[in-house]
Protein backbone atom coordinates (compact mmCIF):
# COMPACT_ATOMS: atom_id res chain seq x y z
CA UNK A 1 0.00 0.00 0.00
CA UNK A 2 1.46 3.12 -1.07
CA UNK A 3 1.61 5.73 1.73
CA UNK A 4 -0.90 8.54 1.05
CA UNK A 5 1.83 10.99 2.02
CA UNK A 6 4.79 10.37 -0.47
CA UNK A 7 4.17 12.47 -3.64
CA UNK A 8 7.01 10.74 -5.87
CA UNK A 9 4.24 9.05 -7.37
CA UNK A 10 3.70 12.40 -8.24
CA UNK A 11 6.69 13.87 -9.45
CA UNK A 12 7.87 12.21 -12.88
CA UNK A 13 6.27 9.43 -14.94
CA UNK A 14 8.63 6.57 -14.65
CA UNK A 15 7.96 3.13 -15.46
CA UNK A 16 5.16 1.46 -13.52
CA UNK A 17 7.13 -1.68 -12.49
CA UNK A 18 9.22 0.98 -10.12
CA UNK A 19 6.17 1.33 -7.98
CA UNK A 20 6.84 -1.22 -5.08
CA UNK A 21 5.17 -3.87 -3.05
CA UNK A 22 3.09 -5.01 -7.14
CA UNK A 23 2.67 -8.67 -7.15
CA UNK A 24 4.94 -9.77 -9.73
CA UNK A 25 2.85 -13.07 -10.56
CA UNK A 26 -0.17 -11.04 -10.93
CA UNK A 27 1.55 -7.96 -12.66
CA UNK A 28 2.13 -8.95 -16.49
CA UNK A 29 -1.28 -8.67 -18.78
CA UNK A 30 -1.54 -12.24 -19.55
CA UNK A 31 -1.73 -13.20 -16.21
CA UNK A 32 -3.74 -10.80 -15.33
CA UNK A 33 -5.95 -11.59 -18.22
CA UNK A 34 -6.09 -15.15 -16.88
CA UNK A 35 -7.52 -14.52 -13.22
CA UNK A 36 -9.98 -11.57 -14.45
CA UNK A 37 -11.36 -14.03 -16.90
CA UNK A 38 -11.53 -16.47 -14.38
CA UNK A 39 -12.87 -14.46 -11.96
CA UNK A 40 -15.72 -13.39 -13.94
CA UNK A 41 -16.36 -16.65 -15.56
CA UNK A 42 -15.71 -19.17 -13.18
CA UNK A 43 -14.14 -22.54 -14.02
CA UNK A 44 -13.60 -21.72 -17.68
CA UNK A 45 -12.06 -24.56 -20.43
CA UNK A 46 -8.69 -23.76 -21.24
CA UNK A 47 -9.56 -23.43 -25.59
CA UNK A 48 -12.32 -20.73 -24.08
CA UNK A 49 -9.96 -18.96 -22.25
CA UNK A 50 -7.58 -18.83 -25.33
CA UNK A 51 -10.42 -17.32 -27.43
CA UNK A 52 -11.25 -14.90 -24.63
CA UNK A 53 -8.00 -13.43 -24.26
CA UNK A 54 -6.73 -13.99 -27.89
CA UNK A 55 -3.94 -16.24 -26.83
CA UNK A 56 -1.88 -19.04 -28.53
CA UNK A 57 -1.77 -22.45 -26.88
CA UNK A 58 1.88 -21.75 -25.52
CA UNK A 59 1.29 -18.32 -24.05
CA UNK A 60 -1.30 -19.67 -22.35
CA UNK A 61 0.63 -22.54 -21.26
CA UNK A 62 3.24 -20.90 -19.64
CA UNK A 63 1.42 -18.16 -17.88
CA UNK A 64 -0.89 -20.70 -16.41
CA UNK A 65 1.66 -22.56 -15.31
CA UNK A 66 3.15 -19.63 -13.25
CA UNK A 67 -0.35 -18.98 -11.52
CA UNK A 68 -0.61 -22.38 -10.92
CA UNK A 69 2.81 -22.55 -8.90
CA UNK A 70 1.71 -19.11 -7.18
CA UNK A 71 -1.56 -20.95 -5.73
CA UNK A 72 -3.49 -18.70 -7.81
CA UNK A 73 -5.28 -21.08 -10.11
CA UNK A 74 -6.15 -25.10 -9.74
CA UNK A 75 -6.31 -27.01 -12.96
CA UNK A 76 -9.04 -29.86 -13.69
CA UNK A 77 -8.32 -32.81 -15.96
CA UNK A 78 -10.88 -34.40 -17.24
CA UNK A 79 -11.77 -36.77 -20.29
CA UNK A 80 -15.27 -35.27 -22.41
CA UNK A 81 -16.06 -38.07 -25.22
CA UNK A 82 -12.21 -39.44 -24.71
CA UNK A 83 -10.97 -35.99 -25.34
CA UNK A 84 -8.60 -34.26 -22.71
CA UNK A 85 -10.46 -31.50 -21.18
CA UNK A 86 -8.21 -28.99 -19.09
CA UNK A 87 -10.05 -26.28 -16.93
CA UNK A 88 -8.97 -23.51 -14.95
CA UNK A 89 -10.56 -22.23 -11.63
CA UNK A 90 -9.59 -19.63 -9.57
CA UNK A 91 -8.18 -20.44 -6.10
CA UNK A 92 -9.20 -18.31 -3.16
CA UNK A 93 -5.50 -17.13 -3.03
CA UNK A 94 -6.15 -16.37 -6.29
CA UNK A 95 -9.01 -14.37 -5.73
CA UNK A 96 -6.97 -12.45 -2.68
CA UNK A 97 -4.27 -11.58 -4.44
CA UNK A 98 -6.40 -10.22 -7.27
CA UNK A 99 -8.48 -8.33 -5.15
CA UNK A 100 -5.32 -6.80 -3.55
CA UNK A 101 -3.82 -6.07 -6.91
CA UNK A 102 -7.27 -4.19 -7.51
CA UNK A 103 -6.54 -1.94 -4.44
CA UNK A 104 -3.16 -1.36 -5.22
CA UNK A 105 -4.49 0.07 -8.63
CA UNK A 106 -6.92 2.23 -6.69
CA UNK A 107 -4.94 3.26 -4.24
CA UNK A 108 -2.25 4.80 -6.84
CA UNK A 109 -4.45 6.45 -9.06
CA UNK A 110 -5.74 8.04 -5.65
CA UNK A 111 -2.36 9.16 -4.75
CA UNK A 112 -1.24 10.64 -8.52
CA UNK A 113 -4.56 12.43 -8.76
CA UNK A 114 -5.56 15.34 -6.56
CA UNK A 115 -8.66 15.06 -5.14
CA UNK B 1 -10.59 -10.70 -35.00
CA UNK B 2 -13.66 -7.95 -32.99
CA UNK B 3 -12.11 -4.70 -32.09
CA UNK B 4 -13.48 -4.32 -29.04
CA UNK B 5 -10.51 -7.48 -28.09
CA UNK B 6 -8.94 -5.76 -24.45
CA UNK B 7 -5.50 -5.39 -26.03
CA UNK B 8 -3.31 -8.16 -24.19
CA UNK B 9 0.31 -7.17 -25.09
CA UNK B 10 0.09 -3.80 -24.85
CA UNK B 11 3.20 -2.22 -23.61
CA UNK B 12 3.33 0.94 -21.57
CA UNK B 13 7.22 1.44 -20.45
CA UNK B 14 7.21 4.73 -20.07
CA UNK B 15 3.84 5.72 -18.85
CA UNK B 16 2.94 7.51 -15.38
CA UNK B 17 2.43 4.95 -12.80
CA UNK B 18 -1.50 6.30 -12.29
CA UNK B 19 -1.86 6.33 -15.93
CA UNK B 20 -0.38 2.59 -16.16
CA UNK B 21 -2.76 1.46 -13.16
CA UNK B 22 -5.78 3.16 -14.80
CA UNK B 23 -4.86 1.18 -18.04
CA UNK B 24 -4.84 -2.02 -15.97
CA UNK B 25 -8.10 -1.39 -14.13
CA UNK B 26 -9.70 -0.62 -17.77
CA UNK B 27 -8.09 -3.87 -18.91
CA UNK B 28 -9.53 -5.80 -16.12
CA UNK B 29 -12.78 -4.58 -16.42
CA UNK B 30 -12.68 -5.48 -20.22
CA UNK B 31 -11.69 -9.00 -19.66
CA UNK B 32 -14.08 -9.45 -16.82
CA UNK B 33 -17.19 -8.37 -19.08
CA UNK B 34 -15.79 -10.67 -21.58
CA UNK B 35 -15.10 -13.78 -20.31
CA UNK B 36 -18.34 -13.11 -18.31
CA UNK B 37 -20.74 -12.00 -21.17
CA UNK B 38 -22.12 -14.16 -24.42
CA UNK B 39 -21.76 -12.18 -27.02
CA UNK B 40 -23.27 -14.17 -29.97
CA UNK B 41 -26.81 -12.64 -29.82
CA UNK B 42 -27.30 -12.31 -33.31
CA UNK B 43 -29.10 -9.02 -34.34
CA UNK B 44 -29.97 -9.45 -37.80
CA UNK B 45 -31.09 -13.20 -37.12
CA UNK B 46 -33.69 -11.18 -34.62
CA UNK B 47 -35.11 -9.17 -37.48
CA UNK B 48 -35.30 -12.03 -39.27
CA UNK B 49 -37.42 -13.84 -37.27
CA UNK B 50 -39.16 -10.66 -36.52
CA UNK B 51 -40.16 -10.79 -40.58
CA UNK B 52 -41.31 -14.84 -40.00
CA UNK B 53 -43.37 -13.95 -37.10
CA UNK B 54 -45.12 -10.50 -38.67
CA UNK B 55 -45.69 -12.32 -42.03
CA UNK B 56 -46.64 -15.42 -39.82
CA UNK B 57 -49.70 -13.42 -37.40
CA UNK B 58 -51.13 -12.25 -40.81
CA UNK B 59 -51.50 -15.38 -42.01
CA UNK B 60 -52.36 -16.99 -38.67
CA UNK B 61 -55.45 -14.37 -37.96
CA UNK B 62 -57.04 -15.78 -41.67
CA UNK B 63 -57.48 -19.60 -40.57
CA UNK B 64 -60.33 -21.49 -40.89
CA UNK B 65 -59.62 -24.04 -38.13
CA UNK B 66 -57.70 -24.34 -34.76
CA UNK B 67 -55.94 -27.01 -36.50
CA UNK B 68 -54.48 -25.39 -39.02
CA UNK B 69 -53.82 -21.94 -36.80
CA UNK B 70 -51.86 -24.37 -34.83
CA UNK B 71 -49.96 -25.27 -37.68
CA UNK B 72 -48.79 -22.15 -38.92
CA UNK B 73 -47.57 -20.94 -35.64
CA UNK B 74 -45.79 -24.21 -35.39
CA UNK B 75 -44.05 -24.06 -38.60
CA UNK B 76 -42.84 -20.27 -37.69
CA UNK B 77 -42.06 -21.32 -34.35
CA UNK B 78 -39.70 -24.40 -35.94
CA UNK B 79 -38.49 -21.65 -39.31
CA UNK B 80 -37.50 -18.95 -36.05
CA UNK B 81 -35.21 -21.80 -34.20
CA UNK B 82 -33.43 -22.53 -36.89
CA UNK B 83 -32.84 -19.23 -37.89
CA UNK B 84 -31.66 -18.05 -34.38
CA UNK B 85 -29.41 -21.40 -33.93
CA UNK B 86 -27.89 -20.93 -37.67
CA UNK B 87 -27.53 -16.94 -37.26
CA UNK B 88 -25.88 -17.36 -33.14
CA UNK B 89 -23.43 -20.19 -34.90
CA UNK B 90 -22.41 -18.17 -37.10
CA UNK B 91 -22.16 -14.64 -35.20
CA UNK B 92 -20.29 -16.72 -32.36
CA UNK B 93 -17.98 -18.23 -34.86
CA UNK B 94 -17.17 -14.86 -36.20
CA UNK B 95 -16.54 -13.27 -32.92
CA UNK B 96 -14.58 -16.44 -31.41
CA UNK B 97 -17.20 -16.54 -28.50
CA UNK B 98 -17.85 -20.20 -27.08
CA UNK B 99 -20.73 -21.16 -28.00
CA UNK B 100 -21.29 -24.56 -26.26
CA UNK B 101 -19.36 -24.06 -23.17
CA UNK B 102 -18.74 -21.43 -20.90
CA UNK B 103 -21.17 -18.40 -21.13
CA UNK B 104 -23.02 -20.15 -24.57
CA UNK B 105 -23.72 -23.07 -22.24
CA UNK B 106 -25.22 -21.15 -19.50
CA UNK B 107 -27.47 -18.88 -22.12
CA UNK B 108 -29.01 -21.98 -23.58
CA UNK B 109 -29.62 -23.82 -20.01
CA UNK B 110 -31.25 -20.56 -19.33
CA UNK B 111 -33.48 -20.14 -22.43
CA UNK B 112 -34.41 -24.19 -22.76
CA UNK B 113 -36.64 -25.20 -19.79
CA UNK B 114 -38.97 -22.23 -20.73
CA UNK B 115 -39.32 -23.29 -24.47
CA UNK B 116 -39.61 -26.79 -23.52
CA UNK B 117 -42.29 -25.98 -21.12
CA UNK B 118 -44.34 -24.04 -24.18
CA UNK B 119 -44.08 -27.22 -26.16
CA UNK B 120 -45.41 -29.85 -23.31
CA UNK B 121 -47.96 -27.03 -23.33
CA UNK B 122 -49.09 -26.55 -26.26
CA UNK B 123 -48.83 -30.37 -26.65
CA UNK B 124 -51.38 -30.72 -23.94
CA UNK B 125 -53.85 -27.94 -25.02
CA UNK B 126 -53.72 -29.05 -28.91
CA UNK B 127 -54.75 -32.77 -27.40
CA UNK B 128 -57.55 -31.37 -25.24
CA UNK B 129 -59.18 -29.31 -27.96
CA UNK B 130 -58.81 -31.85 -30.38
CA UNK B 131 -60.45 -34.67 -28.55
CA UNK B 132 -60.33 -38.13 -28.35
CA UNK B 133 -62.01 -38.23 -31.89
CA UNK B 134 -59.60 -36.33 -33.95
CA UNK B 135 -62.75 -33.57 -34.74
CA UNK B 136 -61.65 -30.13 -34.47
CA UNK B 137 -63.88 -27.41 -34.83
CA UNK B 138 -64.05 -23.90 -36.58
CA UNK B 139 -62.34 -20.36 -35.20
CA UNK B 140 -64.84 -17.66 -34.79
CA UNK B 141 -67.86 -19.95 -33.39
CA UNK B 142 -69.24 -20.39 -30.35
CA UNK B 143 -67.26 -22.60 -28.70
CA UNK B 144 -64.12 -20.73 -30.11
CA UNK B 145 -64.77 -17.91 -27.30
CA UNK B 146 -64.25 -20.47 -24.54
CA UNK B 147 -61.31 -22.63 -25.98
CA UNK B 148 -58.22 -22.82 -24.02
CA UNK B 149 -56.06 -22.31 -27.21
CA UNK B 150 -56.82 -18.62 -26.86
CA UNK B 151 -54.52 -18.43 -23.75
CA UNK B 152 -51.79 -19.50 -26.36
CA UNK B 153 -50.69 -16.58 -27.69
CA UNK B 154 -50.37 -15.06 -23.84
CA UNK B 155 -48.37 -18.54 -22.48
CA UNK B 156 -46.23 -18.28 -25.49
CA UNK B 157 -45.28 -14.48 -25.18
CA UNK B 158 -44.67 -15.50 -21.15
CA UNK B 159 -42.40 -18.39 -21.73
CA UNK B 160 -40.09 -16.93 -24.29
CA UNK B 161 -39.74 -14.15 -22.58
CA UNK B 162 -39.03 -16.16 -19.45
CA UNK B 163 -36.17 -17.74 -21.19
CA UNK B 164 -35.04 -14.83 -22.84
CA UNK B 165 -34.95 -12.80 -19.92
CA UNK B 166 -33.37 -15.60 -17.47
CA UNK B 167 -30.44 -16.51 -20.65
CA UNK B 168 -30.27 -13.07 -20.49
CA UNK B 169 -28.35 -12.73 -17.66
CA UNK B 170 -25.28 -13.90 -19.06
CA UNK B 171 -25.60 -11.77 -22.25
CA UNK B 172 -25.36 -7.77 -23.01
CA UNK B 173 -28.41 -6.15 -20.94
CA UNK B 174 -30.73 -5.40 -24.22
CA UNK B 175 -31.37 -9.43 -24.10
CA UNK B 176 -32.96 -9.33 -20.30
CA UNK B 177 -34.82 -6.25 -21.25
CA UNK B 178 -36.14 -7.81 -24.36
CA UNK B 179 -37.41 -10.89 -22.14
CA UNK B 180 -39.17 -8.50 -19.59
CA UNK B 181 -41.02 -6.58 -22.74
CA UNK B 182 -41.91 -10.67 -23.97
CA UNK B 183 -43.41 -11.15 -20.35
CA UNK B 184 -44.87 -7.83 -19.91
CA UNK B 185 -46.81 -8.71 -23.70
CA UNK B 186 -47.81 -12.13 -22.38
CA UNK B 187 -49.67 -10.90 -19.32
CA UNK B 188 -51.58 -8.41 -21.15
CA UNK B 189 -52.52 -11.00 -24.13
CA UNK B 190 -53.75 -13.12 -21.17
CA UNK B 191 -56.10 -10.34 -19.63
CA UNK B 192 -56.75 -8.81 -23.46
CA UNK B 193 -59.64 -10.39 -25.36
CA UNK B 194 -58.87 -13.61 -26.86
CA UNK B 195 -59.46 -12.24 -30.23
CA UNK B 196 -56.17 -10.48 -30.31
CA UNK B 197 -54.04 -12.87 -29.30
CA UNK B 198 -52.58 -12.93 -33.22
CA UNK B 199 -51.98 -9.18 -32.76
CA UNK B 200 -50.16 -9.68 -29.87
CA UNK B 201 -47.97 -12.27 -31.39
CA UNK B 202 -47.11 -9.91 -34.02
CA UNK B 203 -46.13 -6.97 -31.33
CA UNK B 204 -44.00 -9.60 -29.21
CA UNK B 205 -42.18 -12.19 -31.71
CA UNK B 206 -42.63 -9.56 -34.86
CA UNK B 207 -42.07 -6.15 -33.32
CA UNK B 208 -39.78 -6.88 -30.52
CA UNK B 209 -37.54 -9.00 -32.67
CA UNK B 210 -37.26 -6.32 -35.34
CA UNK B 211 -36.71 -4.04 -32.80
CA UNK B 212 -34.34 -5.86 -30.21
CA UNK B 213 -32.74 -7.16 -33.68
CA UNK B 214 -31.64 -3.46 -35.06
CA UNK B 215 -30.39 -2.49 -31.60
CA UNK B 216 -28.31 -5.25 -31.18
CA UNK B 217 -27.10 -5.50 -34.65
CA UNK B 218 -25.76 -1.66 -34.18
CA UNK B 219 -24.23 -1.87 -30.66
CA UNK B 220 -23.02 -5.15 -30.89
CA UNK B 221 -21.73 -6.26 -34.13
CA UNK B 222 -24.07 -8.14 -36.40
Amino acid sequence: MPDPNDTSLRRAPRPVATVPDLDPVIHQRVRLGILSALAAGGTTSFTDLKTVLDLTDGNLSVHARKLEEAGYLEVRKSFADRTPLTEYALTEAGRVALEAYLDQMEAIIQTARPS
Amino acid sequence: MSRDRPALRRHEPHTAPDDAAASSLRFIRETMERAGTFTAVPGWGGVAMGGVALAASALASRQPTVSDWLTVWTATALVGVVIGAWTTWAKARRGGAPLLSGQGRKFLLGLLPPLLVGVALTLAIYAYEVGPTGEYFARGGAADAVASYRLLPGAWLLLYGAGVASAGMFSVRLVPLMGSLFMLLGALALLAPAAWGDAFMAAGFGALHVVFGVLIARRHGG
